[in-house]
């Protein structure tokens, strides 16, 4: 009892330190609705078992811990030389100016606020509604304090095949900012959209967004997280598929004092097809956790994660994945591989797989590794003239490469290859 | 070319002697062959050469043209002139054989001040020669000797070889899991390779290889140290009668 009145303490601290968004209509009762489950629910603690490797503190804080700015003049602006349509967000807030027009072809896409001050609008239901189904069987109370309070987003509905990708760029300016975006995206029958995003948001940043995939659709999502040493970000990603549609998700991440990135996925059609993909490259302070939650309740459906982690200088990888197949769910085909690479003999890897399954006619696999570079292949590569931090690279990459290759497109695929080099040529200094 | 003398070597790791002061000159445009039984430091012998680490040299010196071998990185000795084909050639899953065959040409030439190859040239060149040793285009576009037969690898092994051109071929038990046709593939691939600037070491456990590579002369390795030396008609010898009279002789 005691724990759980500390949680509701901290949720009542974290919204006493929060001005509520005004809003109306159905926004209005969709922004309640969540204010009384994370009332009821609160914020998790140290000893929730959802947070046995992660310290949720500074997540839930009333204040954000300042993050200095961070900005190397040799990065070229991420996915800058790909035709796209750019959003950006200033610390959390829409950056008109700095924006295109948000306009194109099959798509429709509106500031959050926009949509909450319509009466009647798509959105409403999407918006919490994805995120409410995601908190059983277990409680997420980071987004659900997200749908409540979240100051701005966009929401985007795809009813053809966009004819570029939507980019939302997420740019920290101030070192204090703690930043609640919530972005709504549907995709309808046949229809198929790329979202990519990239930059560290704010000096917290707290986001979710909820994907719902009709009926034949697609959905693509390429993330990069921003390589601001100090920054925490907290994200979710709540997605519900339709028959014979596809989701496929990656996510880099570099740098970053602290990220949880969670993903919430309901195959909820038959045929449909889920893949969703990480790598993450830690130096010294640097703590990433991927929690991913996969519930198959069609027939026929795949589902594949691939998460893998490069780890040195003390950096710490959480991975918790789980495949939950419902009875009914047959010729479920799941699958699951967490790796990581350790540098050196100060990093660790906490890797918690889970399969749950009440079907009997199902394939699931998976698996977690850790270790370390493969000596008789470095040396194999030296014996071939190769130098040792360009050997070491290559089997880097090595390890990486089935994560990447989730990324379906092949120039978005090399430009997050040509982030990762960057990164591995800046470990050589 | 390659001067041996006296070499000492014992495990890091461990406290055991495995070469006991191994004496061998290899001279430019010759081939030299070293037979012996199992276990008695012959791979030991080439891993010392190309700088693979957990040995500890105690004793003696190696060169290469009059260069020390021993205090070398094992890229640097790459970059003299140094190839040893593996006995057991490493799979290395997600990195393509073309790509490592390109980065390792490049990195040689870069160390040597010579231009890097150009995309194109490098793809005649490695057609040309994979072509040679029957090595299709499928096989360059795997990983590196990823879901490759023995006899593939071993192949692979060569194509490297003749790509690098090195100065030094030292071959471990490349004839191990060759069937007849195959070894023929290598025997060809490492005599296109023999000229007046390139030495060989052989090694083997059998005579076979020797009849398709022909020797010039003939070490026999038993406990860390070469007991006897002849021309190739010291392999017939053990061939014949194995290595029991050379070991009885000597004692
Ligand atoms: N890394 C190692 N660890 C333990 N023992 C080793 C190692 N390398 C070589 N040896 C030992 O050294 C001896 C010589 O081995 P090796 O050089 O492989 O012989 P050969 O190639 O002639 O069969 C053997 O007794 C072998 O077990
Ligand atoms: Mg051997």
């Amino acid at each position: 009892m005691a724990l759980a009145q500390a949680k509701i303490d901290a949720a009542e601290a974290r919204l006493a330190a929060l001005s509520l968004p005004e809003s109306t209509g159905w926004a209005q009762t969709a922004r309640a609705d969540a204010l009384a489950r994370l009332r009821a629910m609160g914020l998790p603690g140290r000893r929730d078992e959802y947070w046995k490797y992660t310290d949720p503190s500074s997540l839930t804080a009333p204040e954000a811990p300042r993050a200095a700015l961070f900005s190397d003049p040799s990065d070229a602006p991420v996915f800058g030389e790909i035709d796209r349509l750019k959003i950006v967000f200033v610390d959390g807030i829409f950056d008109a100016e700095a924006s295109d027009p948000l306009e194109m072809a099959g798509i429709e896409i509106e500031r959050l606020d926009a949509a909450m001050q319509a009466d009647i609008h798509w959105a409403k239901d999407v918006y919490g509604v994805l995120e409410a189904r995601g908190q059983s069987p277990v409680e997420r109370p980071l987004a659900t304090l997200n749908t409540a309070c979240a100051t701005d987003g966009v929401v985007i509905r795809a009813t053809a095949r966009a004819e570029k990708p939507v980019n939302l760029i997420y740019l920290h300016k101030s070192e204090s900012s703690d930043a609640i975006l919530h972005h709504v995206v549907k995709i309808e029958s046949g229809a198929e959209l790329t979202v990519l995003e990239n930059g560290p948001a704010a000096a917290r940043f707290n986001k979710v967004m909820e994907v719902e995939v009709a009926d034949g659709g697609a959905f693509h999502h390429i993330r990069t997280q921003g390589r601001d040493h100090e920054r925490r970000a907290v994200t979710h990603l709540f997605a519900r598929l339709g028959a014979e549609s596809l989701f496929k998700s990656f996510t880099m991440t570099a740098n970053g004092v602290m990220t949880r990135n969670e993903a919430v996925i309901e195959m909820a059609g038959d045929d449909a097809s889920a893949h969703i993909a990480g790598a993450a490259l830690g130096d010294g302070e640097f703590h990433h956790d991927d929690t991913v939650f996969i519930t198959h309740d069609a027939l026929n459906c795949e589902s594949r994660q691939v998460f893998k982690k490069v780890l040195r200088n003390g950096a710490t990888g959480v991975f918790q994945g789980k495949i939950l197949v419902k009875a009914g769910a047959q010729k479920t085909d799941g699958y699951q591989i967490s790796q990581s690479l350790l540098l050196d003999d100060d990093s660790q890897f906490y890797a918690k797989p889970e399969l749950e399954i009440y079907a009997d006619d199902v394939a699931c696999s998976h698996g977690s590794t850790t270790g370390a570079i493969d000596e008789d292949a470095l040396f194999y590569l030296r014996s071939r003239g190769v130098p040792l931090a360009r050997a070491q690279d290559m089997l880097v990459l090595a390890f990486l490469a089935e994560a990447i290759e989730e990324i379906a497109d092949e120039t978005i695929a090399d430009e997050i290859l040509a982030r990762l080099r960057g990164w591995l040529d800046r470990r050589h200094g | 070319m390659l001067e041996i003398k006296n070499l000492h070597v014992k495990l890091e790791e461990e406290d055991k002697q495995i070469l006991k002061g191994v004496n061998l000159t290899v001279e430019a445009g010759r081939v030299h062959a070293i037979m012996g039984p199992n276990g008695s430091g012959k791979s030991t012998l080439s891993y010392v050469l190309s700088g693979r680490d957990g040995y500890e040299v105690t004793e003696g010196a190696a060169t290469l043209n009059g260069e020390d071998l021993l205090g070398m990185e094992p890229e640097a000795r790459a970059a003299a002139g140094v190839f040893l084909a593996f006995q057991y050639p490493v799979e290395i899953p997600g990195v393509g054989n073309m790509t490592f065959l390109r980065t390792a040409v490049n990195a040689q030439r870069k160390a040597r001040g010579q231009e890097e190859l150009s995309a194109g040239d490098f793809l005649k060149l490695v057609r040309e020669k994979a072509k040679d040793l029957k090595i299709d285009a499928e096989m360059l576009k795997r990983p590196v000797n990823v879901g490759f037969s023995g006899g593939e690898k071993k192949r692979n092994e060569i194509l490297q070889m003749a790509m690098l051109e090195p100065k030094l071929c030292i071959l471990d038990e490349t004839d191990s899991g060759l069937d007849v046709d195959a070894m023929k593939l290598v025997a060809d691939g490492v005599n296109a390779l023999r000229d007046a600037n390139r030495g060989f070491l052989v090694i083997t456990h059998y005579q076979r290889l020797l009849n398709h590579i022909k020797p010039d002369v003939v070490h026999i390795m038993a406990d860390g140290r070469i007991i006897k030396t002849g021309g190739p008609e010291l392999a017939l010898e053990v061939e014949k009668n194995g290595y029991a009279d050379i070991l009885a002789e000597v004692a």
